[in-house]
């Protein structure tokens, strides 16, 4: 049996999709668009449902390509989601508005359930809604009453599931022809007109009022919220408050999951037969495991937040406040929360997009979100900043250095908008973007559904992107670990015969030999390949081959110039690396590492889509390849271009 | 006399006269924004734009952009 779930936005219709389903939810796309199908299963003594919750919509006539979804399933019985049956929920205190949708539907000849939820915000208001009188309006219709966010009514609701006929109603709303189609634009005004008109008459019998309270005053609160100073200020606290939490709580799981899959490669490594199924699994993919598994304390904390913030209502008075000044760079007063997260990871912000329901803004936010500095970026900032910014202050209080690190950030925030203002002039869109959005009541968020939104984002990421991820670190890992033939065994050779090599204790031995592999390996010889084209940078093969293997992720870079420059890779070396690298000649016998060289990889890391996780996720985003290549190729471009006109300029 | 809900100040109360735009007056028809209905426009976002507006029972916000194409007559 499948049973669709329909109704208004801000019905508390994901409150009863939790209800009826628990944690039994898969979350995917409608086919061939991005519009989130949530879909879940519950079983009532042997009968099997599958529901189904659709965007919330206030008519079945699509306004925006996403809620061209729904009109598609229900105008066709052919579709593999038409339901058996759906339940159409409404907000109590708002039933004049709400019953539009329920009244086509109806006549679409879909069997109804009615639920009338959210009856104690109703009575707050002074509505009371007369059940006998509803009830003969739509006679052939089950009603039940509910108040999913504290769980009341279920038990109603699932008797009614249960005894339901499957009949279509015969009764008829609204005569005439329906539906009409989608572009029949003044023909669905119409149709609006002359349902409300007969609902206005209907609802004088079934809602009663009381005048005193029917009078409405904006909350004081929400005054506050969106007042010209403290509204920004409340908002910058909020932001301030969620990245102390992420920057000081991720880190420690973080740490923990780095290190349990360090443990049990090499546990892999020793407890397995030595061969190529143990490098497989030791050096692929269990890193690549750990690779994925890495970003889940910072989606799930990102999102918990952003949760808090949708669910409380407080998100969509941020939208108001800052719409106007996101709308110059083609952005949404939604793209606020997407490009702050990718200060902490890009992947939580481009996931959390999908609130954006205009395409085009949505797609300029996907697309510039991963140029805001994220955290992985840190490490190889810092480690070129020691390495060629020197230690000094100016006016002996104001660090260098941290001019240097600011000034980072502030051009990866730079680039973010001055892209979108292209981006905006550049794509194409048939219609123009519409902020029309409810403000909902503020209200306390409910700790379920939250957790359920964590869940379901992690979910998603490890599912969706983690296959990518993972396939991507196994081709990397492949190429550091093979080579052309009898290339690494002669490096190594050479290595073992250097005077160096044999002066040397034990583990600089190891490190020389895991250096001189690096070298003869497939990824050595792209970097010795790709050596012409960033020479103009100011780079040398080694960064080369480091610049190859971050892709994986940033942060690989600073691990991958170590192995190179044949140093063992942990906290307490990372000073022995800095001297390591100050000493490092290129090629042609010059400093390898200089402040122009140094500064075009600082840049090259502002600008550079070196991450693919969050091509993975831009791909599930945007459900093709089209755009992670383009954001690859642009991205890419600017970090050339960029780092090419540092390296000349500064040297 | 007709006035643009864009042109109207913070506690104004008004009624919808109509909405001249063939996109936009499908989509607030069919949120039961339709001409007659009494509205209020409660607040301004700090830059003057976006407002939310009362109607119904509930809180919508509009862009400026949105709210010129609603023409207004005073209650």
């Amino acid at each position: 049996m499948k049973i669709a779930l329909f109704g208004n936005p801000n019905t508390g219709k994901s409150s009863i999709f939790n209800l009826l389903t628990g944690l039994r939810q898969q979350v995917g796309n409608f086919p061939g668009v991005t519009v989130e199908r949530k879909s879940g299963v519950f079983q009532i003594e042997d009968v099997k449902y599958t529901v189904t919750d659709f965007p919330g919509i206030y008519s079945i006539y699509p306004h925006s390509k996403d809620e061209e979804v729904v009109y598609k399933v229900i105008t066709n019985r052919k579709n593999k989601d038409y339901p058996d049956l759906a339940i159409v929920v409404v907000d109590s205190s708002n039933l004049e508005r709400n019953l539009l949708l329920f009244t086509q539907l109806q006549d679409l000849k879909i069997p109804l359930i009615l639920v009338l939820n959210m009856g104690d915000i109703a009575s707050k208001k002074g509505i009371e809604i007369d059940l006998e009188a509803l009830k003969s309006a739509f006679p052939s219709i089950e009603l039940v009453s509910m108040n999913a966010r504290i769980g009341f009514g279920k038990d109603r609701l699932i008797r009614a599931i249960q005894q339901h006929t499957f009949q279509t109603s015969s009764e008829i709303f609204l005569p005439g022809q329906f539906p009409l189609s989608m572009e029949d634009e003044e023909g669905q005004k119409e149709e609006a007109n002359q349902r409300y008109h007969k609902i206005n008459g209907l609802i004088q019998k079934i809602v009663k009022q009381k005048p005193e309270i029917e009078k409405y005053t904006s909350s004081k609160l929400d005054r506050i919220l969106t007042h010209p100073i403290f509204g920004y200020l409340i908002f910058i606290g909020v932001l301030f408050v969620i990245f102390q939490f992420i920057f000081s709580l991720a880190n420690y799981p973080m740490d923990w999951i780095e290190l349990f899959f360090m443990k049990l490669s090499e546990w892999t490594s020793a407890a397995l037969p030595s061969g190529i199924l143990n490098k497989l699994l030791s050096q692929g993919l269990i890193p690549g495991i750990g690779g994925v598994t890495v970003f889940i304390p910072q989606i799930a904390l990102l999102f918990f937040f952003i949760a808090i913030l949708e669910e409380s209502g407080y998100l969509s008075r941020v939208v108001f406040i800052m719409d106007k000044i996101m709308r110059p760079f083609g952005l949404n007063g939604k793209s606020i929360v997407p490009l702050m997260s990718g200060i902490a990871c890009a992947i939580p912000g481009i996931m959390a997009t999908r609130t954006i329901a205009d395409w085009k803004e949505r797609l300029i936010t996907i697309i510039v979100t991963p140029l805001m500095s994220c955290s992985a970026r840190i490490p190889v900032y810092t480690l070129l900043i020691a390495l060629v910014i020197p230690k000094t202050y100016i006016g002996g209080i104001i660090s260098l250095q941290g001019i240097v690190l600011f000034g980072l950030y502030t051009l990866g925030i730079v680039a973010a908008l001055g892209l979108s203002i292209l981006l905006k002039l550049i794509i194409k869109q048939k219609k123009t973007g519409f902020l029309i959005m409810e403000l909902p009541d503020l209200k306390n968020p409910r700790w379920g559904t939250i957790f359920q939104t964590v869940l379901e984002k992690v979910k998603i990421f490890v599912w969706d992107a983690g296959k990518v991820i993972l396939a991507i670190s196994i081709i990397l890992w492949a190429l550091a670990s093979y080579g052309p033939q009898g290339s690494m065994e002669q490096k190594i050779k050479n290595t073992k015969s250097s005077t160096l090599f044999k002066e040397s204790n034990k583990m600089d031995q190891a490190n020389y030999i895991a250096s001189a592999k690096l070298e003869g390996s497939y990824i050595g010889h792209l970097g010795k390949l790709i050596e012409p084209i960033i020479k103009p940078l100011g780079y040398d093969w080694k960064m080369g081959v480091s610049l190859l293997s971050s892709f994986a992720a940033r942060e690989v870079f600073v691990g991958s110039l170590a192995t190179i420059y044949a140093i063992h890779d942990d906290s307490a070396s990372k000073q022995r690396l800095i001297s390591r690298l100050k000493a490092a000649k290129n090629s042609e016998g010059q400093s390898a590492y200089t402040l122009a060289s140094g500064c075009s990889l600082m840049v090259f890391y502002v600008f550079a889509m070196q991450c693919m996780a969050t091509l993975a996720v831009v791909k599930r985003e945007t459900n093709s390849w089209k755009w992670p290549l383009i954001q690859l190729l642009v991205m890419g471009t600017m970090a050339y271009l960029s780092a090419f006109l540092v390296f000349q300029i500064l040297q | 006399m007709t006035m643009k809900l864009s042109e109207m100040s913070a506690g104004s109360k008004v009624v919808i006269e109509t909405i001249c735009h063939p996109f936009l007056s499908t989509k607030l028809t069919e949120m039961g924004m339709l001409s007659g209905t009494e509205l209020e426009l409660l607040y301004k976002a700090p830059l003057g734009d976006p407002i939310a507006i009362r109607v119904k029972g509930f809180t919508v916000c509009l862009r400026l952009d949105e709210a010129k194409y609603i023409h207004v007559d005073s209650l």
